[in-house]
């Protein structure tokens, strides 16, 4: 038998509302069939099976809300051996005690899963309306009732994805994990001009043989070329946990998509180090397609093994990152822009961009930084090879 | 396609990306991605938008042309003539 949990979702995850089943009890399950949906404050999340077996039955119900690693089911697996499973936290959970910022207690409104997923679509704050279920548990239809009416309204607009966490509950979860980031990790900064000319030259004459659909973006050439730079200096890419490091194999990269409504998912993208550019480009773009219709898998919000954060499109020049924990990096780029370049002892003019890296200074040190913003740029300059 | 329904296409197309914005505030000089805070993931998905429903696709050499809505609709009036 296997156990199947609420995953830890994050360094800052320390309960999981269960909002419904994927898949039934007494279902055949596979590792990567999609057993529940668990909302969080970062929102909604498919969790994923790790285990080949029988799906036993519910010991959690939909509705309930119950603390990261409580049993929400067993998996009965052929030649049961008792094996611990669910999603693996890559996160220490800090000791009782130890310092964490302190979430504000709010009395839990009573509601049905339903209605709560639709007050959060509708924007309708639970604690204004009057709940007809029982104990005065708020119901669907309270919630549809007291949503203004908006008649002649539907179709005009498209609707906004629903979100499954309110705006504060994010605020929240970002709050908790870069206070502990802050707090835990000494991090230290470098940075360098990388001259993207050649790279953005090569992806126009690229894209200029392409359909529009399968157009690449800078973007990508900047993801790939850091997993292929994170190869030569693996201690960046991984988790600090225990008092140690622990390098990943794969290469799994956090890639920062700032929501409409306000808030930031880091969603990642696996096995970056071994996708071509295309595809490279068609997993950024279902991410963020399933970023906005609250479809990320659990073990996407979980297993990013460096975070990089593309703020160019808001014109800055350059990132300070703050790391993600327990992860132990976190590449910055800003905005590609013009500017005078002097090589071998000619002026000319370049598009650059700005990369810096944040790191954990427990993990690693200037030197290999260094080192690794150094294989970045060697790989923008022949980027027929990324 | 008239200038109307060229400009209510490419609002909707807007809106599909930036669902909470009204791209009729938008002035005609003014940057739509800024303005609308739109990503360049996000408008390489508003021009595919766009091309797939006029056959226009619009190449990057061309997207200094497009960056305004009054280049923009300039632009589709002029590619589709």
């Amino acid at each position: 038998m296997a156990e199947f949990r609420m995953p830890s979702l994050g360094a800052d995850m320390e309960e999981g509302t269960l909002v419904e089943w994927l898949a039934k009890p007494g279902e055949r399950v596979e590792r990567g069939t999609l057993l529940a949906a668990v909302e969080t404050q970062k929102g909604l999340f498919e969790i994923e099976s790790f285990e080949d077996g029988i799906l036993g039955p519910s010991l959690v119900q939909p509705g309930q809300t119950v603390p990261v690693g409580t049993v929400l089911a067993m998996i009965q697996m052929e030649g049961a051996a008792i094996v611990s499973s669910g999603a693996p936290p890559p996160t220490e959970q800090p000791p009782v005690g130890a310092a964490r910022p302190a979430t504000p207690t709010t009395r839990r409104i009573a509601a049905s899963p339903a209605a709560r997923k639709r007050a959060a679509e509708l924007d309708v704050d639970l604690a204004g309306i009057q709940g007809s279920g029982p104990d005065g548990a708020i119901q669907l239809s309270d919630v549809e009732r007291s949503a203004r009416p908006a008649p002649g309204e539907a179709g005009a607009h498209p609707a906004p994805a629903p979100s499954g966490a309110s705006r504060e509950g994010m605020r929240q979860a970002i709050a908790a994990a870069m206070s502990r980031a802050n707090r835990e990790i000494p991090h230290y900064y470098l940075e360098t001009d990388i001259d993207l000319s050649r790279a953005l030259r090569w992806l126009e004459g690229e894209n200029l043989k392409r359909p529009i659909r399968e157009r690449i973006l800078p973007a990508a050439l900047l993801l790939k070329a850091v997993a292929k730079a994170l190869g030569e200096v693996p201690e960046l890419n991984g988790y600090w946990l225990n008092d140690r490091l622990h390098v990943s194999p794969a290469i799994h990269i956090g890639f920062a998509i700032s929501l409409r409504d306000g808030g930031l998912i880091t969603p990642a993208i696996h096995n970056v180090d071994q996708l071509s550019l295309q595809e490279l480009m068609k997993a950024m773009g279902d991410l963020i397609e399933r970023t906005r219709a609250n479809r990320l898998r659990g073990s996407e919000m979980t297993d990013a093994t460096l975070t990089v954060t593309n703020l160019g499109d808001l014109g800055v020049k350059t990132v300070f990152g703050v790391i993600y924990p327990p992860q132990v990096a976190l590449v910055g780029f800003g905005r590609v822009t013009e500017r005078p370049w002097a090589e071998n002892g000619m002026l000319g003019v370049r598009r650059c961009v700005i990369a810096t890296l944040a790191a954990d200074h427990r993990a690693s040190d200037g030197h290999r930084g260094g080192q690794f913003l150094a294989a970045l740029d060697r790989f923008l300059q022949t980027p027929d090879k990324l | 396609m008239n200038s109307i329904e060229l400009r209510d296409l490419v609002y909707r197309n807007l809106m599909r990306i930036a669902p909470e914005c009204d791209p009729s505030e938008l002035l005609p000089g003014e940057n739509i991605r800024e303005a609308l805070d739109i990503d360049s993931f996000g408008f390489l998905q508003v021009l595919i938008g766009i091309g797939e429903e006029t056959g226009i696709e619009i190449p990057e050499t061309d997207y200094a042309e497009v960056f305004t809505m009054a280049g923009m609709l300039d632009y589709l009036a002029r590619r589709q003539g």
